[in-house]
């Protein structure tokens, strides 16, 4: 920083005017302006040891997890495909649901309802397709589900913008209306006794197979070359954009390896739903819901990271009076994340209604939303607001799985699971508090 | 309305004239009559003792806060300024003292926050990079290493040179920077003031807020002082010593000449 200005010409190489400053070294994330394959290692690590250590502690958590799981489950058999599929649809849930808290989390606000309103939307989605009352095609229903869930966190999000009421209040109230809206609507269910999906019905069918259906092994592997394909072009392609515009641009091998470790992880994942999981009979191929839950992650992410109402929401994250200086619509963004958040909630609670294969009024609306706060602070969404992914909400969810899942095959209590979820939600607000902690006082060091 | 044109400068017309501005906030009157001119190609200094109006002037110019009475001449002709994006189509840019930044947007999403780029929809990055490095470059501002780093790694130097940068990217005409060297260390407030200079050489507007005089005497072609709302008077910066700006900055006038009548209304 310590250099005079007039001493550097326009074309100077940026590392000529850093040799008279070595802090500003320092101070720059490496991994920016690396070039080669051994200078992003090198970055990589010094970034790490700073304490910015992105995915990797939950990268880090996973392993433990199925090493001590795998190690002390009764015939190894938390490694088996059938518990490992079992794994990703208890899982699912809780992704969507992380995914739909980190739009309140990256906005820098909680939403302490998704669980309930989540489950409004599921119940009115499984309502709406007894064949025996309204009996509406399936996607009708979902539309409709969606849509109050969306109608929902709108109302929320006015509440929270408008009236600059606490999200934290609004939602708790949220909670407690969606919890009674719920019960509500179950006791429409036909006759008596509450819905369920099973039947005959086709589109009790398909709500039932968004976590039950299964995908033909052969199209499975198909649909993951697909992907992975697209992927990885998408991927090539800008950075090769960036190389032949004269911009920095990692390394093309760099390109290549996360290209390969994403085709590894899809070959893992096929090959393990394509073994026979059933005792008796057929049970083989990709559950639905893995490319629900990738689908719903792809768009989530594209809409964060690449368009504008994405930057506007880490921008308000960040910081608000920056943003609305710019000339952000915060009111908008807000009310819109709040509803984005609610329907995304639905579409969780959907798969879960799905995964019980109906509704009924044992739904933990208040636990499922503790496990999306948790999973995605887990993933490395910060509590404080502009940080955050919505793969860090799958990443999170999957600890979250596999921690509960671990623990059924153990035998260990509800009691015994809610107390080590709850130690690790706090394990991971720490980790986000002292690395937030660490970074600030940088900033002020360097000033 | 017109009779208040007293003190114009009468080279040229200047790029933004403030006529007879009021301001009033319940009751209390925060500007009073206030005549500025702001002409391009020149540093004009805003100086006054806290609650003079500073703040509240420059946020009827950046079109933050409505006006109640008075008007805006923009290169001569009468322009409302309502809200901050009327503003920012005349081509004024405010360069804020602080909370301009997002901390965890990076250099580029910085400088482009809510102007962003986009091709069929999506943020256009690559485009927006080179922009924004091409106006670094152009206001050499060349310390940073790379331009992709966020904004909460930089120097306070550094970021009010972002905030400049973000500023004049909007070819802007009239740049008012808000007590750019608050907080900076010798060096950077020198990187600030000669990125000032740059400025006014590439012929636009400035307005500088401040307190601190050095900087006022090293930067300014012009000064205006303001006194409990009021703005008592604007000259070329040389018509005034340090001694003259304070008494004009605590009294509202000169005590020999005209500082009485400052005082009675």
């Amino acid at each position: 920083m310590a250099d005079a200005p007039e001493k550097t010409e326009l074309t100077t190489a940026p590392d000529v005017d850093l040799t008279a400053v070595p802090d500003v070294v320092a101070e720059v994330p490496p991994a920016l302006v690396a070039q080669s394959l051994g200078e992003y290692v090198r970055a990589w690590v010094s970034r790490i040891s700073a304490g910015e250590s992105g995915v990797l502690p939950v990268v880090v958590a996973m392993v433990a997890i199925v090493v001590v799981f795998w190690t002390i489950s009764p015939n190894h058999v938390f490694l088996s495909a059938v518990n490992l599929v079992n794994l990703f649809q208890q899982s699912a849930v809780i992704m969507v649901l992380a995914m739909a808290e980190g739009f309140a989390l990256v906005l820098g606000e909680i939403d302490l309802s998704v669980g309930f309103v989540g489950a409004c939307g599921a119940a009115i989605t499984v309502q709406l397709v007894q064949p025996l009352t309204t009996n509406w095609p399936w996607w009708a229903a979902i539309i409709a589900g969606l849509g109050f869930c969306a109608a929902f966190g709108a109302i929320q999000g006015t509440l929270i913008t408008r009236l600059r009421l606490p999200s934290f209040i609004v939602t708790l109230a949220g909670f407690l209306i969606a919890n009674g809206l719920f019960l509500i609507i179950l006791a429409f269910g036909p006759f008596s006794g509450y819905p369920n999906l099973q039947g005959f019905s086709n589109n009790l069918k398909i709500v039932y197979n968004l976590m039950w259906g299964t995908i033909d092994p052969t199209i499975s592997w198909v649909l993951a070359a697909v992907v992975v394909a697209g992927v990885g072009f998408s991927m090539w392609l800008s950075d090769h954009r960036r190389r032949t515009s004269g911009l920095v641009a990692p390394p093309a091998s760099l390109t290549f390896i996360k290209i390969g470790l994403i085709a590894a992880v899809a070959i893992v994942v096929v090959a393990i739903c394509n073994t026979n999981r059933a005792v008796f009979g057929v049970l083989e191929g990709v559950p639905w819901v893995i490319p629900i839950v990738l689908a719903v992650l792809g768009a989530w992410t594209i809409l964060l990271q690449r368009t504008k109402y994405g930057r506007y929401v880490y921008a308000i994250g960040g910081n608000p009076e920056a943003a609305r200086r710019a000339g952000v619509d915060l009111a908008v963004v807000r009310t819109v994340g709040f509803a984005l958040c609610s329907m995304t909630a639905g579409m969780g609670m959907m798969l879960y209604a799905s995964l019980l294969g109906g509704m009924n009024n044992n739904v933990q609306g208040g636990q499922y939303v503790l496990f999306a706060v948790a999973a995605a602070v887990i993933g490395g969404t910060s509590l404080m607001g502009g940080r955050g992914k919505p793969l860090h909400g799958v990443l999170g969810g999957l600890v979250i799985g596999g921690i509960y899942n671990g623990m059924y095959l153990q035998g260990y209590s509800f009691e015994a699971q809610y107390i080590v979820t709850g130690l690790v939600l706090l394990g991971a607000v720490t980790i986000d508090a002292l690395s937030r902690r660490g970074a600030t006082s940088g900033s002020v060091s360097r000033i | 309305m017109t009779a208040a044109v007293a003190r114009a400068s009468a080279k040229a017309e200047p790029l933004l004239q403030v006529r007879e501005l009021d301001k009033h906030f319940g009751p209390v009157q925060a500007l009073y009559h206030v005549n500025l001119d702001l002409p391009a190609g020149k540093v004009t200094a805003l100086v006054g003792d806290n609650g003079a109006g500073k703040s509240v002037l420059t946020k009827c110019i950046s079109g933050v806060y409505q006006v109640d009475h008075g008007q805006f001449l923009w290169e001569g002709k009468e322009a409302h300024i309502r809200s901050t994006r009327d503003a920012a189509r005349l081509g004024i840019e405010t360069v804020y003292q602080d909370l301009a930044l997002a901390d965890n947007l990076d250099i580029v999403q910085n400088m482009f926050l809510g102007r962003e780029r986009t091709r069929s929809g999506l943020l256009d990055e690559d485009n927006m990079e080179r922009a924004a490095a091409e106006t670094l470059a152009g206001l050499r501002v060349t310390t940073v290493r790379s331009i992709r780093q966020p904004v909460a790694s930089l120097s306070g130097g550094q970021r009010q040179s972002i905030a400049v940068a973000k500023a004049v990217m909007w070819n802007s005409k009239l740049v008012i920077m808000d007590e750019p060297t608050a907080a900076l260390g010798v060096v950077q407030t020198k990187q600030v003031l000669d990125l000032t200079r740059r400025l006014r050489d590439r012929g636009l507007a400035v307005m500088v807020i401040s307190h601190n005089l050095n900087d006022v005497f090293e930067v300014a072609d012009r000064i205006a002082v303001m006194y409990l709302g009021r703005l008592v008077i604007q000259e070329d910066a040389s018509t005034f010593d340090r001694q003259s700006v304070v008494e004009y900055m605590t009294t509202g006038g000169l005590s020999r000449s005209d500082g009485r009548r400052a005082r009675e209304n």
